[in-house]
């Protein structure tokens, strides 16, 4: 098992054996724009080196993917879940966005098995984060008063949180700067950028653990979708990142992005958006069944069904 | 105290994610100004343990006359106790200087 998993295991065993181990609120919050802009930053110097026109299709492909992926879960709560339309779509909306820290570990993951993958795909983090939790909102309010949305500020959360503007941001400055202008950054950056990463899953496995007590009351089907729906976007992932001609690294970075879950833009979102929802359901679903089951069991099936298409 | 003009002290502790929407629906009801802290603590809706993002909580004091206080308080009832976690109180304070805080 690689390192940085363990980590999450670490703090997710000492939350429920209740040890006092607690990360300061200021460290998370720093951990997280640190991670955030290294992550930009390194796909924005990549970028660099691209054309831009040939990143257009690909890209709007990717899109697409965001938009699809919540309109397919919905759905599944909806009819099959019994869950209301707000909560139905509330997590939906959580499953079309994505998680940043999972994208993280995969990309570890490709580097410590010398996997090559496209290196901009950061860009490909920053176009998911947004339509999902877009789609989430407009299926929370269909059929009912499309009025009471209040898209100035919906638009203003999603497109001026702070993780779309760290991540954004980042990628403006790493393509704006180029390789040798970001060459002082490396040491604080990139090479400090595991260790960073390593503390922030200690903290996610805390906070996973604390919140597992949740799961008692949200249901075996949540628990089910949580499992099965990272499996059926991964899928969706795959097709496309062939379909786009992805390199397999590549393939796999956009498979574990389709696959995983936002616990930090989109429950901010929803919360001001879709306050109907019960954000203890989304948050239970990604952070404590589809974070760790992407984190320790996905990325590594994920892979090998990118190996059956790309023949190793 | 014979220093002291009475005045109410409304109090808010909610979820972090309605900051600066309460911010400004108390500056439009007629607040002067408010202080802002973070909290963490337990309730009805669980343990907020403050830690990150969608568990935190704060407590928003504002230092008001009557007519404001009965103002905010029921806006904050109205709009926000249905689907946010929000303990609001009204409290007696003796205040110096009260031209700050009422008027």
């Amino acid at each position: 098992m690689d390192a940085i998993a363990l980590f999450f295991v670490l703090g997710f065993l000492a939350r429920l054996a209740r040890s006092d181990l607690k990360l300061p609120a200021q460290l998370y919050e720093a951990l997280s724009i640190y991670l955030l802009l290294a992550i930009g930053l390194k796909g924005g110097m990549e970028l660099a080196r691209q054309d831009p026109l040939a990143v257009l299709p690909q890209a709007s492909a990717v899109i697409v993917l965001g938009i699809l992926i919540p309109l397919i879960a919905f759905p599944i709560l909806y009819k099959l879940g019994r869950f209301d339309r707000f909560n139905a779509a509330a997590i939906a909306g959580h499953y079309g966005s994505v998680s940043v820290v999972t994208f993280a570990v995969a990309v570890d993951y490709l580097i410590a098995r010398d996997i090559p993958y496209e290196a901009y795909l950061p860009l490909f983090l920053v176009l998911l984060e947004m339509p999902g939790i877009a789609v989430g909102v407009l299926l929370a309010r269909l059929g009912g008063n499309m009025r009471e949305v209040r898209w100035g500020s919906l638009l203003h959360e999603i497109f001026l949180g702070k993780s779309m503007v760290l991540l954004a941001g980042g990628l403006l400055i790493g393509w704006a700067a180029g390789p040798d202008g970001l060459k002082p950054l490396q040491p604080f950056f990139f090479d400090l950028f595991k260790g960073a990463l390593c503390l922030f899953l200690l903290e996610m496995g805390l906070v996973a653990a604390g919140q597992a007590g949740a799961l008692r009351s949200s249901g075996l089907f949540l628990a089910g979708f949580a499992l099965g729906m990272p499996v059926v976007s991964a899928l969706l992932g795959i097709v496309l990142g062939a379909a786009i001609g992805l390199s397999a690294g590549g393939t796999l970075l956009l498979a574990t992005l389709a696959a995983s879950a936002s616990y930090i833009a989109a429950p901010a979102a929803m919360r001001i958006a879709v306050p109907e929802a019960n954000p203890g359901l989304s948050i239970t679903a990604a952070l404590v069944i589809t974070f760790p089951f992407n984190l320790l069991l996905g990325i590594p099936l994920y892979h090998r069904l990118v190996s059956l298409i790309h023949g190793g | 105290m014979p220093n002291t003009h009475p005045c109410k002290l409304v109090v808010l502790i909610t979820e972090r994610a309605l900051e600066e929407k309460l911010s400004r629906d108390v500056m439009r009801l007629g607040a002067h100004g408010y202080t802002v802290a973070d909290v963490r603590g337990r309730g009805s809706h669980g343990d907020r343990s403050g830690t990150w993002d969608a568990d935190r909580s704060i407590r928003m004091e504002i230092l008001c006359d009557v007519s404001t206080a009965v103002t905010i308080t029921t806006h904050v009832e109205a709009t926000y106790f249905r689907h946010y976690a929000m303990v609001a109180f009204v409290a007696d304070v003796g205040v110096l200087r009260p031209e700050k805080f009422a008027g």
